[in-house]
């Protein structure tokens, strides 16, 4: 405990220094990114063993706060959710060294460190806060600080909106969260979290469902994600897609521990969530045609599939079956992890990709892969991992998210339906991710470039490079362990689902047996893969290879606008789901036997911003607009607005 | 038995505020108050004079009898002011509209719940009205001056309800707001002042024109 807030100290006091350094850019740098390294290193070596059996530990110091307790307590669950906590921000701030040059003479990089290592510290903090006036100052400390990384390029316009609707969206749920607080106060008398009781414990539910999954991403309220994640600078929007928006599965998971045995509906709502947010997330990621904001609705669709297997471990709960609840929670768990490694890998590779190419608008990319080799490798890895398939991470956690539901399915009458659909859900949002990452790695790294931009691209240095590297062998580790990594599930599943760990430690067993044969066959691919590539080096040698262009269909001069671009390669697709995309297309067409100009252009927007909030925003607005006469510019007018008001609460109070 | 008539006393010059239509005057009015609670300070602790006691009392005097008028008439002779109150609501309607004020105050002293200790529940009532005429002098008057008298004036009612309802100890507490309205007063002399060379006038209402 001790040496997780010495961390946390590192972490302010490094920020602090960061800042007061802000004269010399180097200084600020080398203070802000090694303070953030030196504390995760420290943060790490102390959270893991707290997975591996040492039993938790908790500190309650009092503080000056009505209601606050200085109560923090690190147990299985928290060290789970601190590991991508530390890893990835460690990652990213070395990422980061060299990422921000290009803000050079711009900006100073003191403050840019200052917030980030607050961001990590206020991270750090909600995982461990047991108050609820400690763990909202945390939460709002995050959002806070985050907001100010995002809105880094606040001279463009699209950045402050985009920042504007995060501060608003991050807002709105935190209001949730201080409802479900103050109800789970009045009802136990204490904020400390070891105290709540679970009166009104749907209410609460759903309370924690809104407020937790505003920041968590899940549709209809992901609205701020493709916002805020294309504006911010890549590593913070790895850091906030891989670990952040994750804070919001760790309140709900939180939440759940206090609430006492959930009905079976709790089950059936994050089902429906999930699946909502994963088949949506995935479908919007495939019209999208930036880069990041592509990447920013895999996160609405990885959080799905998060939701779904805590949806799927819930039903197992409340239905008695330790076998659904052990692998809907493990899935879903593993899944966090999972994410916070392969989605903070693509948005490093995309900020790598923006970095030397300059633009993040996929059909001006092309042909990466011969100029920036390192980035297109690691891309490749998270491509894989992030559409599940084997042997890398993302197919260990869907994997067990598919044998829960199946054991439901086929052993429990009452539960099968939901379950068929969640796993149809799955196999979809699998399918289609595949889909949208074939597009998206085969038109940005593969074929020729696009634009000049792209021609000129270069690689990344080393600090860029290596972070991806280590993230990219996460995946492949986590993928080829994944029985160990699945055992090692084993002290957090209990908190979460309520049962004992005998019975974690048997259903786990049960569902490693399964994996070992999916490694063996993964391994053997390999191999088969490495020994053709040696056959055809072999065959090769001593024989002349010539290049040529491409089959071109009868053109004389084959340029390399003629190649599929994004949009043509996922319209079969988006044509497929065009009633719920709702693309806006604007066309051109060619005429006459000798065309001149010709255009297309499409775009995609958020079917809930459109449909849901702005129409909601822009109705607020007209009430405001309407109470204008209130605000006259008058002082003595507002005086008596307040006097009239105090008089009246005095007089309703006493009368 | 003492208090109680300057507690009047009080009701009194608050009542003469309200009806005064001078700004001269006014100001020599809230001066005579801030005397009085100086006074009503003593008196009400007449059983345990401590040095605090008296500090809060001589300062409180001094500095709203001697102090502020000087440099509110410092800033009105700077600002070159018409003596003329200016109000939105005229004097017998201001009379009227305090009256009514009393009432309240009155009613609310009774019903509201006062720890052991209380001087008496006229000392509240004096208190509350206190602050009620100066949120009415802060609503009701045009000039920016009277505005910042209102604001001496409520804080005259706090003043008030410290006396009455404190022992030794917070006192300090009431030297510290006694320090932050000096600041304040101070700080509304120069701001009126700034305020009258930007726009040859010290009207509030005016001011409208600023608003968003």
């Amino acid at each position: 405990m001790t040496v997780l807030l010495v961390a946390v100290a590192v972490l302010v006091c490094s920020g602090l220094a960061a800042l007061l350094a802000s004269g010399s850019p180097r200084a600020a740098t080398a203070l802000g990114a090694g303070g953030a390294v030196v504390a995760c290193v420290i943060g790490l070596i102390a959270a893991v063993p707290f997975l591996f059996g040492t039993p938790a530990e908790s500190l309650r110091l009092a503080w000056n706060v009505p209601y606050g307790t200085f109560f923090v307590e690190v147990d299985a669950l928290s060290a789970f959710f601190l590991l991508p906590i530390f890893g990835l921000s460690a990652l990213a701030a070395v990422y980061g060294t060299e990422y921000l040059q290009a803000w050079r003479g711009r900006k100073s990089p003191g403050a840019t460190w200052f917030f980030y290592n607050f961001l990590v510290a206020s991270m750090v903090l909600v995982v461990l806060a047991r108050n609820g006036v400690l763990f909202l100052v945390a939460w709002e400390t995050m959002a806070l600080t985050s907001y100010f990384l995002v809105t880094l390029d606040h001279e463009q316009d699209s950045v402050r909106e985009a920042g504007w609707t995060y501060l608003v969206a991050s807002h709105l749920g935190t209001a949730f969260l201080l409802a479900m607080f103050v109800l789970l106060g009045r009802s136990s008398g204490s904020l400390d979290f070891d105290r709540y009781s679970s009166a009104n414990a749907s209410a609460l539910f759903l309370l924690a469902l809104v407020g937790f999954g505003t920041k968590a991403g899940f549709m209809p309220l992901h609205v701020w994600l493709p916002e805020a994640h294309p504006a911010a600078p890549s590593h913070v929007s790895a850091l906030m897609s891989g670990v952040m928006i994750k804070m919001g599965i760790y309140g709900l998971l939180r939440t759940l521990t206090f609430l006492g045995p959930p009905p079976a509906w709790w089950g059936w709502v994050l089902i429906g969530v999930g699946l909502t947010s994963g088949v949506l997330g995935v479908l919007f990621a495939l019209a999208q045609h930036d880069l990041k904001r592509l990447l920013a609705y895999h996160s609405v669709e990885n959080i799905g599939i998060i939701a779904l297997g805590l949806g799927v471990g819930l039903v197992g709960v409340s239905n008695g079956s330790p076998v659904l609840a052990v692998l809907g929670f493990g899935g879903g768990l593993l899944h966090v992890l999972n994410h916070a490694l392969f989605k903070g890998l693509l948005f490093l590779g995309a900020g790598s990709v923006l970095h030397g190419a300059g633009t993040r608008e996929i059909d001006h990319l092309g042909g990466l892969a011969k100029r920036m080799p390192w980035t297109a490798a690691t891309f490749l890895v998270g491509a894989v991992a992030i559409s599940g398939l084997p042997p890398l991470n993302g197919f260990v956690s869907e994997f067990l998210i598919y044998l829960g539901a199946f054991n439901g399915v086929t052993q429990r009458a009452g539960v099968a339906v939901p379950l068929l659909a969640a796993i149809a859900g799955l196999a979809l949002i699998g399918g289609l991710a595949a889909a949208c990452f074939t597009k998206a790695f085969g038109v940005v790294f593969l074929g020729e470039p696009r634009s000049e931009h792209a021609a000129r691209a270069h690689e990344a240095g080393a600090a860029m490079r290596w972070p991806m590297a280590l993230l990219a062998v996460g995946c492949a580790l986590i993928g080829f362990c994944a029985p160990f990594v699945v055992r090692s599930l084993a002290s957090v599943l209990p908190l979460v689902s309520g049962l004992a760990p005998e019975t974690v430690g048997e259903k786990l067993a049960d569902a490693v047996a399964p994996l070992r044969f999916v490694i063996a066959g993964s391994v053997a691919f390999l191999v088969l893969v490495a020994g053709l590539a040696w056959a055809r080096r072999r065959l090769l040698r001593g024989r002349t290879m010539a290049e040529t262009v491409t089959w071109d269909c009868g053109y004389a001069q084959p340029s390399a606008r003629m190649q599929y671009t994004a949009s043509s390669f996922a319209q079969p697709l988006t044509t497929l789901f065009a009633p719920l995309l709702r693309t806006r297309c604007k066309l051109t067409a060619p005429e006459g036997y000798f065309p001149r100009a010709a255009s297309l252009s499409t775009e995609t927007p958020d079917a809930a911003r459109v449909a849901l909030y702005e129409p909601a925003f822009s109705g607020v607005g007209w009430v405001l607009a309407r109470m204008r006469w209130l605000q006259q510019g008058r002082i003595q007018l507002y005086v008596l607005y307040i006097a009239l008001t105090l008089l009246v609460l005095l007089v309703w109070k006493l009368g | 038995m003492t208090p109680d008539i300057i507690l009047i006393l009080v009701v009194l010059t608050n009542l003469r505020l309200l009806g005064a239509s001078r700004i001269g005057a006014s100001v020599r009015t809230v001066a005579v108050q801030g005397i009085l609670l100086g006074l009503l300070a003593l008196l009400a602790h007449h059983g345990e004079s401590s040095s605090s006691v008296w500090l809060v009392a001589v300062g409180g005097a001094v500095l709203k009898g001697v102090v502020f008028p000087w440099l509110l008439f410092r800033a009105l002779r700077s600002a070159e002011v018409e003596r003329e109150v200016e109000p939105f609501v005229g004097p017998i309607a201001s009379l009227l509209a305090g009256v009514a004020a009393l009432g309240v105050s009155l009613w609310l002293a009774q019903r509201l719940p006062l720890p052991e200790g209380a001087h008496s529940s006229v000392l509240v009532a004096v208190a509350l009205f206190s602050i009620l005429v100066g949120l009415f002098l802060i609503v009701a008057r045009k000039k920016a001056i009277s505005q910042v008298l209102g604001f001496l004036v409520m804080e005259n009612g706090i003043y008030t309800f410290g006396v009455g309802l404190v022992r030794e100890s917070p006192l300090l507490v009431e030297l510290g707001v006694m320090l932050d309205v000096f600041v304040a007063v101070f700080v509304m002399g120069i701001a009126l002042f700034h305020i009258s060379r930007e726009f040859d006038h010290i009207d509030t209402h005016e001011l409208t024109t600023l608003k968003d």
